[in-house]
């Protein structure tokens, strides 16, 4: 098994990029062609702030289901032509100034490196290929004749099904598991680095950075250069 | 008439051994940030150090008269060019211990160097530590090294951390005979000149070791920091009769070659506590009543602090070290000087090996300013310095025991050792067999990211480093029979160590003597300040 290859599993959100799923969401919300669909959409997705923040605290599920169903009725064509804006736009520029050398490092080590993120598919790839990342598991849109349904293409990738999502690529891919690299920002991803043999927290939330301390992994900080 | 006994007391006054009898004073020793006073038995032979070598007067003076009548090649302003590109390496924070009182030898230098080539129209000149695969030292630390003026005009674009891990940064120039890499720091090898400002606080420090280690890679290093390379040092602190320093010398002839090197070496006594502390440096039988006082009054104090309160209580007070010796020039001339100079401070004559020895372990170790002695370091503490203060036999004979004061508290610092607690609660379960854990996970914990990403951009040691801590103490290993460890606060820590516990001194001593007999030779070797044992019979 020592010379099995091994994989660095990164989350995005927060910790490869200061942005999260809901920047992507307002970006769509405030770019729908028209004055009104603009004025429409943005306004439902502020209302809609508070109850988004409450279910994310309380039930992820529930609160995935909810935020995607926001995407339904937009075109395939236009949500990918806007995803190259929102990667110039949004992505780039808040990506961490430290995110390149750690990514550099994985890769010096012989790591392959996935991406690991519940923002849908299309709002990364750009970022994905940007970073050189080799591979990118992200959640997937539900289209019908080009157009959202606003229902996701099921496991949907987020909290513990990440971990079994690691898992089910690590079999397929032939990558050892004990060997494998993951890190995140954020504590609902306590499950992705606990599957793999070498976990860190990477600007951690508190509840990550309690855990961290616990299990003595170790806390990186890619916010500087 | 003075009687015998009052004769061979006056005798002892002078000399740096004491041996306990019936109505000698109890001893100090330091238990990691405690002072225990222990009665020894009578008949221990007590090791002190020797007394401070007087300082010398003026220490640009003596700077100066180094560089301008350099060992073996020409004096530093002859070499110097307008327009050339220099390089100044210096030695981290490691060295002296405790950090010595502003300002720094290190200092020092610089104010003499940097305005002499800025008069021979040297402008690119670039400042660089040279931490190999030590922690990057902070920029108060930084600061605090040079001294304002020049920190302000360097940092942070000409005065900065060298980075082991920048593949950039990094250029291979050969290897040596023996197939070891010499890879170096890039700036440095593309320099027109070199200049390498040391401070060698103990006789293993200095020579070709400065640039050839200091400025290297994971890659570079591995070559000598390794079991087998320890296992054949006897001792790493003596040079001649270190394998260590051998496959370091090759390294750094081969640097030599191709570089224009030009070393300033320094050196300081063993003045190691200063204001209240003073009295540490003092033998228990000369202490006054106000010594005596300050020592009650300052274990009381440690007795109700934690332990971070009373680490701090230490590393507040600087060290009062004087620089006792400055040379310059070649490599192998230069340090030869220093390390006679060094030698003649710490060495004390032994005609014995002991069965039993007893050493206090302190609160600080080179690879913890400003932080904590975890069990690893007291670890390389016990096996490795304190074992290797030794020229010719070592204190302890083969299968000797070796019993330690430090309360061996299973406590890591994250931010700066993060791959020590991973290699003490994962490796050291499965073996403390040297060979194994280099073959099987050295290059795991080195390559490990997200340890190369905390010794690049936060203050962590290299992922490789404890391996090297570990093996650092395999000399020890192999030499000593048993380890005891007095007062340990826990079960686990001796216990993953190899090391058996005692509660008390006499207790172990108990425990010793049931292996050596009840006329086992039993000697305290009294540090810090450091002393080291010479038997070359």
């Amino acid at each position: 098994m020592a010379d099995s290859p091994k994989a660095a599993f990164f989350d995005v959100d927060g910790t490869l990029v200061s942005t999260n799923i809901v920047h992507a969401f307002a970006f769509y919300a405030m770019n729908q062609g028209t004055i009104f669909g603009t004025a429409w959409r943005t306004a439902k997705t502020a209302l809609s702030v508070p109850a988004l923040w409450l279910l994310d605290k309380t039930n992820r599920k529930v609160f995935n289901e909810l935020f995607y169903g926001f995407y339904e009725g937009q075109t395939e064509d236009r949500l990918r032509e806007l995803a190259g804006e929102l990667f110039r736009e949004v992505l780039r520029p808040a990506i961490h100034k430290g995110t390149p050398h750690l990514l550099d490092e994985a890769r010096r080590a012989g790591c392959r490196i996935v991406l690991v993120t519940g923002a849908l598919d299309f709002t990364v790839e750009e970022l994905a290929r940007h970073l050189g990342a080799d591979d990118l598991i992200a959640n997937r849109m539900h289209f019908v004749d080009g157009v959202a349904t606003g229902r996701v293409i099921p496991p949907i990738v987020e909290g513990a099904h990440k971990a079994v999502v690691i898992r089910d690529y690590c079999v397929r891919e032939g990558i050892a598991l004990d060997r494998s690299h993951a890190y995140s920002d954020s504590f609902s991803d306590y499950p992705m680095l606990a599957v793999v043999g070498h976990p860190a927290a990477v600007n951690p939330d508190l509840r990550l950075r309690n855990v961290a301390r616990a299990y003595e992994w170790p806390i990186l900080e890619t916010t500087e250069a | 008439m003075r009687s015998p006994s009052k004769l061979a007391r006056l005798y002892e006054a002078t000399e740096s051994i004491v041996t306990i009898d019936k109505g000698s004073a109890p001893r100090i020793l330091f238990s990691g940030e405690d002072l225990l006073l222990e009665d020894l038995p009578v008949g221990t032979k007590v090791i002190y150090p020797r007394p401070p070598i007087e300082g010398l007067t003026n220490v640009k003076a003596a700077i100066r008269q180094a560089i301008n009548h350099p060992e073996g090649c020409d004096p530093l302003h002859a070499r110097l060019r307008p327009g050339m590109k220099v390089t100044v390496a210096l030695d981290d924070i490691s060295l002296p211990l405790p950090p010595m009182r502003t300002p720094d030898v290190r200092q020092q230098v610089l104010e003499v160097i940097l305005p002499l080539l800025a008069d021979s129209g040297v402008d690119d000149v670039h400042l660089v530590i040279a931490i190999c695969l030590h922690r990057r030292m902070t920029e108060a630390e930084m600061r605090r090294m040079v001294g304002d003026q020049i920190f302000d005009a360097f940092y942070p674009d000409r005065y900065y951390n060298h980075d082991a891990e920048d593949p950039k940064g990094l250029v291979t120039l050969g290897e040596t005979r023996h197939g070891e890499k010499v890879i170096l720091n890039r700036r440095a090898a593309e320099s027109d000149l070199l200049i390498y400002v040391n401070l060698n606080l103990v006789p293993m420090d200095g020579g070709h070791k400065s640039v050839g280690t200091g400025l290297t890679s994971y890659e570079g290093v591995k070559a000598h920091h390794a079991p087998g390379t320890i296992k054949k040092c006897h001792s790493y602190m003596d040079p001649a009769r270190s394998e260590m320093h051998r496959s370091v010398d090759r390294i750094g002839r081969v640097i030599d070659e191709h570089l224009e090197v030009f070393h300033i070496e320094t050196t300081i006594n063993n003045r190691m506590f200063d204001g209240p502390m003073e009295f540490l440096q003092k033998r228990e039988e000369d202490f006054t009543d106000l010594d005596r006082l300050k020592l009650s009054g300052l274990r009381a104090t440690l007795k109700h602090l934690p332990r971070a309160a009373k680490r701090k209580l230490f590393q507040a007070v600087p060290a009062a070290y004087d620089v006792i010796a400055v040379h310059a020039g070649r490599t192998e001339p230069t340090h030869a000087k220093i390390l006679e100079k060094s030698f003649a401070q710490y060495l004390v004559d032994v005609d014995f090996q002991a069965d039993i020895a007893v050493m206090g372990i302190p609160f600080i170790s080179p690879y913890n300013v400003n932080s904590i002695l975890n069990p690893l370091l007291v670890q390389v503490m016990a096996c490795g310095y304190f074992f290797n203060f030794y020229r010719g036999k070592p204190l302890v004979k083969p299968g000797g025991t070796l019993i330690i004061t430090h309360p061996c508290s299973d406590e890591f610092d994250p931010e700066h050792h993060p791959s020590y607690i991973e290699f003490f609660h994962r490796l050291l379960p499965e073996t403390r067999d040297s060979d194994v854990l280099q073959a099987k996970y050295e290059e795991e914990f080195a390559r490990n990211p997200s340890y190369v990403h905390m010794y690049r951009t936060g203050h962590a040691y290299h992922g490789a480093h404890p391996f090297f801590m570990w093996y650092w103490g395999e000399n020890g290993r192999q030499h000593l029979g048993r380890i005891i460890a007095v007062g340990a606060d826990n079960e686990h820590v001796p216990r993953l160590m190899g090391w058996d516990s005692a509660a008390t001194l006499s207790e172990a001593i108990d425990m010793a003597r049931s292996v050596h007999g009840r006329g086992a030779q039993i000697a305290m070797l009294h540090h810090p300040p450091i002393v080291m044992t010479q038997n070359l019979g």
